[in-house]
């Protein structure tokens, strides 16, 4: 998946679990779980959402890398290869 | 008898504005089902019936603000009530079945005397597989259980994703826009929070507290978390909160002096544990309504709980009794950030359990420092109702607890 819809997909998703959060105001290095207020059940939400629409099974030893929106944009590119 | 009254929501509640109805007159009710909404300062909360009958007269128009205690309905006790919940069902089952919105009349029982048992409810509340003919709309897993906890029927929608699926965010709006007018967020926030400061003054007024707290090395719990999480699908997934959750309330069985209230004068223990759950609303409100029976819920099923209230909560979905119940609460699971803290008790109960952030520090590990994932349980206790030496059992308890994940 490129990286433009990787950025599309993970907004997206992230607009779903929290959606009066400001996502442009997201830098690509900000923690996103202190950027957007989310708690470990908004997180679950977040990760159960996103592996559902990139079709790939994301488990908890993923979640190191998926902190910034960086992180999980170069996460998505990289598993979701079509 | 048979009027349907404004209830009390909270201790200091005196007047609720009632916001929608759920019944209309002629419809049958069974004791215990939702016949309205009622918007208190605090939240949106679903009311339920105290009587078995038939609606007679609906007296209040909704929106209207009316005292508590002031008659909202009329209710014909019935002689002969729809097919009644049959007398076999355990209070597990009964909750487990409004959990999954089971009407239980319509539960075919396969245990012993045709008592429903838990795998009866489980049965009747799992999806049907899709029927072959009528298009069913697409949705995301996600928004077709938002949208059965939240009454919206996705047919209406439509859907914006890939394929015209419908996505959670829809059906959230879509819940919103169904709901009736309720006062605009800046004045609801502003009254919860009026509300919530009202009884944490009146908490650090009338309970004298004490604190306790102890540091939990969970790292034999996480481990073993993680691999029970590998073998269960993402949407099963259980949080370490589950796990926090379930050693609190199996502690609070075999403590029993945390798990009640301080009225009258004296304690009166809780007939079972209800575990409040301190949920952080997004417009930076909070509400701690009940799991109940908590300490007899499996680890999914209280993961499934958690799950539900907390989406509800946030919809303004939570049910008076949920509300009204809890015997001990849990509070904001380290999700603040903060290691430890001091809390506040919600009166009339006794005790707040606190988890603060899991953190991993060095931590003596047999004679070697390791790192180890650690967590500071904290408890507040109404020093009316019990002493350190009590509260300091219940910690250790926890912590014992929590080395035995499997036995959660």
């Amino acid at each position: 998946m490129k990286p433009d819809d990787a950025d599309r997909v993970t907004r997206a998703c992230l607009r779903e679990i929290a959606p009066e959060a400001n996502l442009d105001a997201l830098t690509p290095e900000a923690d996103l779980r202190q950027a957007l207020r989310l708690d470990s059940l908004d997180f679950l939400q977040f990760v159960e959402l996103l592996s559902e629409r990139i079709h790939h099974r994301i488990d908890e030893d993923d979640y190191q890398e998926l902190s910034t929106m960086a992180g999980v944009v170069a996460f998505v590119s990289s598993r979701n290869e079509h | 008898m048979g009027e349907f009254r404004m209830p009390s929501l909270g201790a200091d509640m005196d007047a609720g504005v009632l916001l929608e109805w759920l019944v209309r007159p002629g419809d049958h009710v069974a004791r215990g089902d939702m016949v309205a909404v009622v918007d208190t300062a605090k939240a949106a909360v679903e009311v339920e019936s105290f009587e078995t009958g038939v609606v007679d007269r609906l007296f209040v128009e909704p929106g209207t603000r009316v005292p508590v205690g002031a008659p909202l309905a009329l209710i014909t006790p019935a002689e002969v009530s729809p097919p009644d919940v049959s007398p076999v069902t355990s209070p597990l089952v009964r909750h487990l079945a409004v959990d999954r919105h089971v009407d239980l009349a319509a539960v075919r029982g396969t245990g012993v005397g045709g008592r429903i048992t838990h795998a009866d409810v489980e049965s009747a509340a799992a999806p049907s597989p899709p029927a072959p003919a009528p298009a069913r709309p697409r949705a995301s897993p996600l928004a077709r259980r938002l949208a059965a906890e939240l009454g919206v029927d996705l047919s209406t929608l439509t859907g914006s994703g890939p394929g015209g699926t419908i996505g959670a965010e829809e059906v959230r709006r879509a819940a919103r826009a169904t709901q009736p007018a309720a006062p605009e967020p800046a004045g609801r926030a502003e009254a919860m929070r009026a509300t919530i400061a009202a009884l944490m003054a009146r908490s650090n007024r009338e309970i004298p507290h004490y604190h306790l707290a102890e540091t939990v090395d969970l790292g034999t719990a996480l481990a073993w978390l993680r691999d029970a999480n590998r073998q269960l699908p993402v949407p099963r997934r259980i949080l370490p909160a589950a796990l926090l959750l379930k050693a609190a309330a199996r502690a609070a069985v075999a403590v029993p002096e945390l798990n009640g209230f301080w009225t009258g004068g004296r304690f009166v223990p809780g007939d079972a544990v209800h575990l409040g759950v301190a949920i952080s609303l997004r417009d930076g409100g909070l509400v701690a309504p009940a799991i109940h029976s908590a300490d007899r819920r499996t680890l999914p099923e209280l993961m499934a709980a958690l799950r539900d209230l907390a989406t509800r909560a946030r919809a303004g979905r939570l049910r008076r009794a949920e509300l009204s119940a809890p015997t001990i609460t849990v509070s904001n699971l380290g999700e603040q950030g903060v290691e430890s803290f001091h809390g506040v008790i919600y009166p009339p109960q006794v005790a707040l359990v606190g988890f603060g952030r899991i953190t991993r520090r060095p931590w003596a590990v047999e004679d070697l420092i390791g790192l180890r994932p650690l967590v500071t349980v904290s408890l507040a206790g109404d020093h009316r109702a019990s002493d350190g030496a009590t509260g300091a059992r219940y910690l250790t308890t926890v912590a014992h607890l929590l080395q035995q994940p499997e036995e959660l």
